[in-house]
């Protein structure tokens, strides 16, 4: 056993051995009590972005990929179709994912001096789970967009 | 604090948005994970990013702990003239790491 995981540890990179714990840890995480908790907060965290507005869909394009090897680092690229003018612009996007501990991922404040509205980052996700980005326009209307990305190593730990 | 790199365009058009790519290194400990010794490792990531253009702001980020470690954002802005680009990032303790960037327009 002891040398079967040195092995296995000398074989690895060391980001590999640590998306691979993290993801034990959301396997203990992910039951029962706590999984009740983190679908809760998700909803918190969606109606502290949205207030009491219902938002639309569309404007807003969420580009990643299907299915995410490694969860610790999940590209991700925003759109909004808006013309970035003084007129018409994109506030704020924010951006959830609804299966992580803390689904709060990023906010991003925009201007017209952002000239567009397209924003990439790399983000961490627990498991297969949604992302979900809310757009909001100048005009305080809202847009939104959601797209489900299989994970196939978590990546909360890493 | 951090080491930061910064990519843009050499020179960019009047009037025309350009993307300015952005990479820091930082562990953006989640706060989630047990170390070695089995405890919780506090929580520390960068969670403010801001860029201005001769002092305005052109975009800013409020970032948590499910953004990947080493932060990558990538945004766009536009410029009608040259000028100072700053880049700063902020950690949960209120350390800062800033980059400066001249940028030329032209036309």
């Amino acid at each position: 056993m002891t040398s079967n995981r040195t092995e296995y540890r000398r074989g690895a990179t060391r980001r590999q051995v640590l998306a691979g714990a993290g993801a034990l840890t959301l396997i203990g995480a992910s039951t029962g009590r706590a999984r009740a908790q983190a679908t809760g907060d998700f909803a918190a965290a969606l109606k502290k972005t949205l207030g009491e507005a219902q938002p639309k869909e569309g404007k807003v394009a969420i580009k990643a990929p299907e299915i995410a090897e490694n969860g610790a680092t999940v590209p991700i690229t925003l759109t909004v179709d808006a013309p970035m003018t003084p007129a018409s612009y994109v506030s704020r996007i924010t951006l959830l994912a609804d299966g992580n501990p803390n689904p709060e991922v990023a906010v991003f404040h925009l201007n017209p001096k952002s000239g567009k509205a397209e924003v990439s980052t790399r983000i961490r996700l627990a498991k297969t789970q949604n992302v979900v980005a809310v757009a909001e326009l100048s005009d305080k209307s809202l847009w939104t967009a959601k797209k489900e990305i299989k994970v196939t190593i978590g990546g909360c730990g890493g | 604090m951090a080491e930061a790199r910064v990519k843009l365009p050499d020179k960019v058009k009047k009037g025309e948005p350009f993307e300015i790519k952005t990479l820091v290194s930082h562990p953006m400990e989640t706060g989630q994970r047990k170390g070695a010794d089995g405890k919780i490792v506090p929580r520390m990531i960068i969670n403010k990013f801001v860029a201005r253009l001769n002092g305005e702001e052109v975009f800013s980020a409020d970032l948590a702990p499910a953004i990947s470690a080493n932060p990558y954002l990538s945004f766009f802005t536009v410029a009608n003239a040259g000028g100072k680009l700053e880049f700063e990032w902020i950690d949960d303790q209120g350390q800062k790491s800033a980059y400066t960037a001249e940028l030329k327009v032209e036309g």
